[in-house]
């Protein structure tokens, strides 16, 4: 009876210490998601330069936002004849970009399983956070904003 | 005992594992993606404020 008694408290604080363990991870996550990881950053700089080009397209409804957070090329011919030949490219090195960014930022708060909703997330933030006059996919169609 | 104990704590082991997996934080997750857009897109001047920026109403 003894080393049930025993056995009964190591279970007990077992218990204890596996629900602090939780609560603790829980409310670490609830407080705010990581995104300094040098991967993040990087493919923020990454990102940040690129825009530099995309932004006159996104003016023009060259390319627009689509609905599951990437971009896509809405109408080739709003583009000037010098940039047609490179704009699959560019849209294909951004989406790279922003899927890699997804990924990082569920992987990098050790929920690698929270990418489609990172991406979900992200998806309407770019389009409440886009200019007015840029086209963006709802639907299946597109839609200026 | 023993056994109403060890089925307490496999009921525990159990559910602490789905609730960790199920939960998204996606109030903090709108955050993340509200500053990193605002920095590929520069749409704060965040040359200047860099690291505290105030907490922004949602707009909408």
């Amino acid at each position: 009876m003894f080393i049930g008694n025993i056995m009964q408290k190591f279970m007990i604080s077992f218990l204890l210490v596996i629900s602090l363990l939780v609560n603790s991870g829980l409310v670490n996550a609830a407080a705010d998601l990581d995104v300094n990881t040098p991967a993040i950053s990087a493919l923020k700089n990454s990102m940040q330069s690129r825009h530099a080009q995309l932004a006159a397209h996104y003016a023009s409804g060259a390319i627009g936002l689509t609905a599951d957070g990437l971009i896509a090329v809405r109408d080739a011919t709003a583009l000037p004849l010098k940039d047609r030949q490179g704009i699959n490219a560019l849209v294909a090195a951004e989406n790279n970009d922003r899927n890699a960014l997804y990924k990082e930022v569920a992987a990098g708060n050790g929920h690698p399983e929270w990418q489609g909703e990172v991406r979900n997330i992200f998806a309407g933030r770019w389009i409440d956070k886009a200019q007015s006059g840029w086209y963006f996919q709802r639907d299946g169609g597109w839609v200026k904003k | 005992m023993k056994s109403i104990l060890s089925l307490l704590t496999l009921t525990l082991a159990v559910t602490a594992c789905v609730t960790i997996n199920i939960y998204f934080p996606a109030a903090a997750a709108e955050k993340a993606a509200d500053k990193i857009i605002d920095e590929v897109w520069q749409l704060k001047d965040g040359v200047s404020t860099p690291a505290s920026k105030p907490a922004e109403s949602p707009a909408k």
